[in-house]
């Protein structure tokens, strides 16, 4: 047993001065920041990849054409690999230059121009043999023999970045195989894009129908109408009419470049079967490259040996500089040489692993709020003492996102399509009610933790149009109480809800009880309380409500077909618009009648024609009196009742520097800074291997086993047994 | 014998085509194609049009068990049930949703789940058989009643409190050994470390007690007093003849779940990191894989049948009184 102890002791010895560090000891002190992920990623391709999950890792080496701005808010696009901002073209049918705002706009011109010298990671797709051909583009079975992964090829190479692998890209948004959740809105705005898909289409077919189903399709060889190159660094994308939000897409992953003989090495027979696609290793031209895909265990960006180097922020916000944010102003980025993110599933592991210094960063969990944040008088967030002394720091921000509890606009009760105008009337009372007696004040204390700020109509704050103050207030739900809002009493909600006829939550005319029903796919003993809570606020009008639990497909579907009568969910921004927000209640985006993404269905003719306004004007005085307008049709016709804007609360270690949290922009990873030897001394210091229960681990199994040794012997030694 | 065996393995096609066929039918009541279609697309901006070409891609627009619109065999032919099924049975699992080849998935993940599972069975089945033999030997004495009632004490506490208590006590607060995570080699000791003793621990209680029953079972028989009265220690009489024909309930519980090694932990893979094909039976769970699950259903199928045939001639091997016909 002691034998046994020793060899344990020198095993975890041999991992450096602590014992419990996941990672490799000769790893101390190295420039390399440690995360962590829970969820898998399902795509890495930027055509199809959406998720925030995926942008973590594809961000940091894909690189669109323009990014926002790290430390300027509100949130500023700038250029990433394009010299300057696009410039924009307003066109009439005829292709002549008019202004922006005419009506004879008939498409959008936007010329980006990318800068020369840009070079690809190392990538065996660009290797060359002394010929200069490609050396592996004519792979036969035989020499993927011994080829499991990308790093199996002996050979690497670069290439310079042109104006072609965006528009190849573009392209590859339409390819049949591959899609792309964009496809649909981008075939709405780019020219030619649609009758471009319909032509892959064929193409595809073709190749089908002459026994190569699956083989590469040259994208190159095929003419998209709506996109072409000027020169080598230089194309134009023709968008249809106005849209000027393209401009934020055009920061996106969606429209990063994706060089052609990449798409062709991996297309070819038998790389596929090896697990080697563009879906699973991404190629860039960004700060960081991926060099370890495991999604299993471990992902690993380490730094593009190729990148041109760029230069920090010189300026952001009034309190930056304060906050020591533009110490690395103008320095090359990035700071960090790699970076480690570990999967955990679990979020015991994950948090204590982040109090032990092995992870970096770390968001806030419900189960851990307590011991991690603490909350002032003032409503002020703040880490706990516990975390301070540990030089933890807190960083708080509204999401650009919300929450909402809609009500079916088809539903006969609480929709808004009835047939005679009093009907429509009672129903919107009923909904004004219910949109009161639900205290989100309460849910967010509840639920949430505190962390987020009721939602005064759909649009949050950071975003043009969100309007502060007692201008911002839902005069429907709220009241001006001096200084803040405050929450009609649930008297103003009955009065309402006698006015829709339904006194006392019984029908006026047949006296039944007035029965509600919302779908939900909350369903677990976790989730009672939240369930419980909703009965709550309906029952204060004395309205019975059935919770209908259901999976989430099966959610879905009655989202989808506009069978559920409430429920609640919520929304994300792709990018810092109003128009991001303003049109989940665009009429003919309705979940039911087009898939859009209006899932309540809502219309209203007026909505819909300033929506059409809207969406196309710059920021400015004008929008956000339509805006304005806008709101006052939502909160008076209530088609959801707002909830609230989540705020994203994250903790670092005092020893990363230079972070800011950027809901929009994902490619963070090259602004932020690691001072290794703090965190080494951190770590020797809070992990200092505990050795005393390993004593009394010897010392109770010869305890336990004394007894046994000598009843052992005794009955050995005695004359009789039984 | 060799009959014996064609005959069990032939058995087992119509049981695998059973369980394939329900495990079939249990998916396809939770989910649909269309589900499937939009958990892999995502449920931001997806059009019809791409659901439809997703589902066409992968043959999940054919109906699911029957089809009405072809002709003859092709009616059962041309189907998801049937197009999915056949190459289980030639061991093609195929790729997942996400386009991963699932048997290179489960030939990479199979390392560290027998990693984990190896050691805790060995050293398990040690510890158990050598405690139940210590309880058997000291029965009837306080030594036996305190340890019958530790063992009842430690079935009765669930798995999850071992490994939450154990990462608490013996990474968080004593700093001995990571709290999650993997790495390949020698390196992998560490991280193995603390998930085998809390696996051994976590069946410490219930297998003890069952083995002191069939130990103690043995004790009474009237062999045992003959080789006592021959004057045999007491270590030789339970190693040498109680251990020996107490091993067919033994070997019923222990060899059916040799094979069963291979597809790892689901809860333990889960809270230590470790990514073995517990946690990717899990992860298709949650992304809705129906590839991937019907795939390790189909393994886990075949090798519970495997178990069961091992455990059958493993009864030859210690008992010649048995004989397979």
């Amino acid at each position: 047993m002691h034998a046994w102890l020793l060899a344990f002791a020198a095993l975890l010895a041999g991992c450096g001065e602590v014992w419990n560090n996941p990672y490799p000891a000769q790893d101390g002190g190295r420039n390399i920041l440690y995360g962590a992920f829970t969820e898998r990623p399902k795509h890495l391709d930027p055509v199809q990849s959406y998720s925030s999950d995926e942008s973590e890792f594809n961000s940091q080496i894909y690189e669109p054409p323009l990014q926002y701005h790290y430390l300027k808010r509100p949130y500023t696009l700038v250029p990433l690999t394009a010299e300057t901002m696009p410039r924009v073209r307003s066109v009439n049918a005829a292709g002549r230059d008019v202004p922006a705002d005419s009506p004879g706009v008939a498409y959008t011109l936007y010329e980006i121009r990318i800068r020369p010298g840009i070079l690809y990671q190392p990538h065996p797709a660009f290797a060359r043999g002394p010929d200069g051909n490609l050396l592996y583009h004519n792979l036969s079975q035989a020499d993927l023999k011994e080829v499991y992964s990308l790093g199996d090829f002996p050979q690497t190479g670069t290439r310079e970045l042109t104006a072609e692998d965006y528009i190849y890209q573009i392209k590859r948004l339409a390819h049949p195989r591959l899609h792309s959740p964009l496809f649909g809105l981008m075939s709405e705005y780019i020219a030619g894009f649609k009758e471009f898909a319909e032509r892959l289409k064929a193409e595809d077919k073709t190749l089908a129908d002459s026994g190569r189903r699956g083989a590469w399709l040259d994208l190159s060889t095929l003419p998209l109408d709506g996109v072409e190159q000027i020169d080598k660094y230089s194309y134009r994308v023709r968008i249809k009419g106005r849209y000027p939000q393209f401009a934020y897409w055009l920061a996106m992953n969606f429209f990063a470049p994706v060089p052609i003989e990449a798409d062709r090495f991996f297309a070819q027979p038998g790389m596929a079967e090896r697990n080697l696609t563009l879906d699973w290793y991404p190629i860039g031209t960004g700060p960081y490259m991926l060099t370890e895909n495991n999604p299993n265990a471990r992902m690993v960006l380490e730094r593009n040996p190729n990148f041109r180097g760029e230069p920090y922020p010189d300026a952001g916000e009034a309190d930056d500089a304060a906050a020591g944010l533009l110490a690395a102003a103008g320095r090359r980025m990035p700071f960090i040489d790699k970076a480690v993110f570990s999967r955990e599933r679990e979020g015991i592991p994950y948090w204590n692993k982040f109090l032990q210094g092995y992870y970096d960063l770390s968001g806030i969990s419900s189960d851990s709020f307590d011991q991690a944040v603490r909350v002032s008088v003032e409503g002020e967030a703040g880490v706990s003492p516990e975390m301070a002394a540990k030089g933890i720091k807190l960083k708080t921000s509204v999401s650009a996102s919300t929450y909402y509890f809609a009500f079916n606009w088809l539903d006969p009760v609480v929709g808004g399509e009835q047939s005679d105008a009093a009907a429509r009337a009672r129903a919107r009372k009923l909904r004004q009610a219910i949109s009161i007696a639900l205290d989100w004040e309460e849910f967010i204390s509840i639920f949430a933790n505190g962390r987020g700020i009721p939602a005064q109509g759909p649009i949050p704050s950071g975003i043009f149009g969100y309007r502060e103050g007692r201008d911002g207030v839902n005069p429907v739900v709220y009241d001006w109480a001096g200084d803040a809002p405050k929450r009609k009493p649930i008297e103003a909600a009955k009065k309402l809800l006698a006015e829709a006829g339904y006194p006392g939550g019984r029908d006026a005319q047949s006296g039944q009880p007035l029965v509600l029903y919302l779908d939900t796919t909350d369903r677990g003993p976790g989730d009672k309380p939240r369930l419980d809570w909703y009965r709550k606020q309906f029952a204060k009008l004395a309205i019975q409500l059935e919770i209908r639990g259901t999976d989430y497909n099966r959610f879905q579907e009655k989202v989808r077909k506009g069978a559920a009568q409430m429920f609640a969910w919520g929304w994300l921004a792709d990018y810092p618009d109003p128009e991001n927000f303003l049109f989940l209640f665009h009429g003919p985006q309705s979940r039911a009648k087009a898939q859009g993404e209006n899932a309540a269905n809502y219309a209203n003719p007026e909505y819909d024609r300033l929506f059409e306004q809207v969406k196309h004007m710059e920021n400015g005085s004008a929008r956000q009196a339509l805006i304005d307008r806008m709101m006052a049709i939502l909160r008076e016709d209530a088609p959801w009742s707002f909830g609230y804007h989540p705020k994203d609360y994250s903790l670092y270690h005092g020893w990363v520097a230079n972070l800011k949290p950027n809901l929009m922009a994902r490619n963070s990873l090259k602004y932020q800074r690691i001072d290794a030897a703090l965190r080494e001394r951190r770590r020797a210091e809070w992990n200092r291997p505990v050795l005393w229960p390993l004593g009394l681990l010897v010392v109770v199994i010869v305890a336990s086993a004394a007894p046994a040794v000598i009843g052992w012997r005794r009955r050995e030694r005695s004359k009789g047994r039984t | 014998m060799l009959a014996y065996v064609v005959r069990r393995l032939l058995y087992a096609i119509p049981i695998l085509i059973g369980v394939n066929l329900l495990t079939f039918l249990l998916f396809f009541v939770v989910n649909t194609p269309d589900d499937m279609a939009r958990m892999q697309l995502g449920i931001k901006r997806v059009t019809p049009e791409a659901i439809a070409h997703w589902k066409a891609e992968r043959g999940y627009d054919k109906p699911l068990l029957y089809n009405r619109n072809a002709e003859g065999a092709a009616r059962v032919t041309n189907t998801i049930f049937f197009e999915k099924s056949v190459k289980l049975f030639a061991f093609e699992f195929g790729r997942a949703d996400d386009g991963r080849d699932i048997g290179n998935e489960i030939r990479t993940r199979m390392g560290p789940s027998l990693a984990i599972a190896v050691p805790t069975f060995v050293l398990g089945l040690f510890v158990t058989v050598s405690f139940a033999l210590l309880l058997a030997f000291f029965r009837a004495t306080y030594l036996d009643f305190w340890g019958v009632v530790l063992c009842v004490a430690m079935m009765s506490i669930s798995s999850l409190f071992y490994i939450i208590g154990g990462q608490y006590l013996v990474s968080k607060v004593w700093h001995l050994v990571p709290i999650s995570g993997y790495a390949g080699g020698l390196d992998a000791m560490r991280f193995l470390l603390l998930p085998v003793l809390i696996g051994v621990a976590a069946g410490i209680g219930s297998s003890t007690r069952w083995y002191r029953t069939i130990f103690l079972e043995e004790i009474g028989k009237d062999y045992v007093r003959t080789a006592r009265a021959k004057g045999l220690s007491e270590l030789a009489v339970l190693f040498r003849h109680v251990l020996k024909n107490a091993l067919i309930p033994i070997l019923t519980g222990v060899v059916v779940v040799i094979p069963l090694l291979f597809m790892g932990s689901l809860l333990t893979e889960s809270f230590f990191g470790i990514p073995g094909l517990g946690s990717y039976t899990i992860d298709a769970i949650n992304a809705q894989d129906f590839a991937v699950v019907r795939a390790m259903v189909f393994i886990g199928s075949v090798l519970y049948i495997a178990g069961l045939l091992l455990t059958d001639l493993s009864y030859t091997l210690v008992d010649p009184r048995v004989r397979l016909q």
